[in-house]
């Protein structure tokens, strides 16, 4: 791995970190539904950085977060986390990360936005709610389809930041192309 | 620095990191199969005995657990519905327990003392040519890159403002990207100048 990956994952795990830490964004579209800017970063780290580099990303988050950071949105962190029911999401964000950016390199020759909405949509929601769920169900004791309905009020949301994340892959990739380290690794 | 640790000398404090992790770890495994409402309420009044041992700004921790009180309402409502409220309970104070335990670990250490605890579960690592040290280096970056972030943002939303009056929100998302990777190549090649990141075998 070279230092320039090193770098690039320890700046998506601090981008992931910020988002968090950011005042919620103001959509004027979103319904009321509540949304935090962090589950971005997982969809944004695989898109920006591949599946190998974007996994790392999160999984660097997530240690810090064990270590005591409060990293996650809301100032949550430490170890309570990882044992309250959205553990799954958390988790989730690893393979979110990796399915998005296996994604974004196996359609390389793709237009960027279309290739990054895809990665997005189905790492961010499809991957996403698959870990979720399943987290919901084993920590929260649920049956698969209750937890499935407590997930639903999340999904448009979701899918706004999944359109975000692909305007933002194709802003960075006519602004400095080289960034788009899924698309020339 | 940002952290949840608590400053203080309590007996949980002295206890050294990788006892507390490993005590933890065996907490969690010991009460997965427990389903007795009886001996979960006596887990979490034994953690909150616990927590009363450690002092008056422990107990204030316990706030932490403000942000999940809507998902247990939720939690208890689907096991309402499905006829189960006991087992709704019963999850609940797992839940309660469990993450006031693992708050209490990360409230009574220092972030270097858990990192120091960890390090031998990451020697594996090196069989795949990563040095734990060059771990310790991507965290260390990781930490200093936030405030900076957040810098960066701000003089964004203040360019922002001046040119449009509004704030920026979500539309200095693309910008603040490009602006981050030319800072990330910066700090790669500040990197390479200096020798570059620890390679992995030996120290």
């Amino acid at each position: 791995m070279k230092d320039r990956s090193l770098v690039q994952i320890a700046l998506y795990a601090a981008i992931f970190a910020m988002l968090g830490l950011l005042p919620r964004f103001d959509l004027p579209f979103a319904g009321g539904v509540p949304i935090t800017a962090q589950s971005m970063g997982a969809m944004l780290a695989g898109v920006m950085l591949g599946a190998w580099r974007g996994a790392l990303a999160i999984v660097l988050l997530l240690f810090v977060v064990a270590l005591g950071a409060p990293l996650l949105a809301g100032g949550r962190g430490g170890l309570g986390v990882f044992f309250s029911p959205s553990v799954g999401f958390i988790f989730g964000w690893i393979a979110v990360a990796f399915v998005a950016g296996w994604i974004m390199q196996a359609l390389r020759t793709a237009p960027v936005f279309p290739s990054a909405l895809v990665a997005a949509v189905i790492g961010g929601i499809l991957v996403m709610y698959a870990f979720g769920i399943a987290g919901m169900s084993l920590v929260g004791g649920l049956a698969p389809l209750d937890a499935a309905k407590a997930c639903l009020i999340f999904i448009p949301g979701d899918t706004i930041k999944a359109v975000l994340v692909a305007l933002i892959a194709q802003t960075v990739a006519r602004g400095m192309p080289e960034a788009l380290l899924s698309r020339n690794a | 620095m940002i952290s949840l640790y608590l400053p203080g000398r309590t007996w949980l404090h002295r206890m050294p990191a990788g006892w507390k992790l490993l005590a933890l770890a065996l907490v969690s495994l010991a009460i997965t199969p427990v389903d007795s409402v009886a001996v979960m309420t006596g887990l979490v009044v034994a953690v909150l005995a616990l927590y009363a041992s450690l002092g008056r700004a422990a107990l204030a921790q316990i706030a932490l657990l403000r942000p999940l009180w809507m998902l247990f309402v939720i939690l208890l409502a689907l096991h309402w519905w499905s006829g189960d409220v006991l087992f709704g309970v019963l999850v609940v104070l797992r839940i309660v327990a469990m993450v006031l335990l693992a708050n209490a670990v990360t409230m009574t250490t220092r972030m270097d003392a858990m990192m120091d605890a960890v390090e031998p579960l990451l020697m594996p690592l090196r069989l795949f040519g990563v040095a734990p040290r060059r771990v310790a280096l991507a965290v260390a970056m990781m930490i200093r890159l936030i405030p900076l972030l957040f810098a960066l943002w701000e003089a964004l939303n203040e360019s922002y403002r001046a040119r449009s009056g509004r704030r920026g929100g979500w539309r200095l998302l693309a910008p603040f990207c490009i602006q981050t990777l030319r800072l990330s190549h910066n700090t790669a090649e500040a990197l390479a100048a200096r020798g570059g990141a620890p390679r992995g075998g030996h120290r």
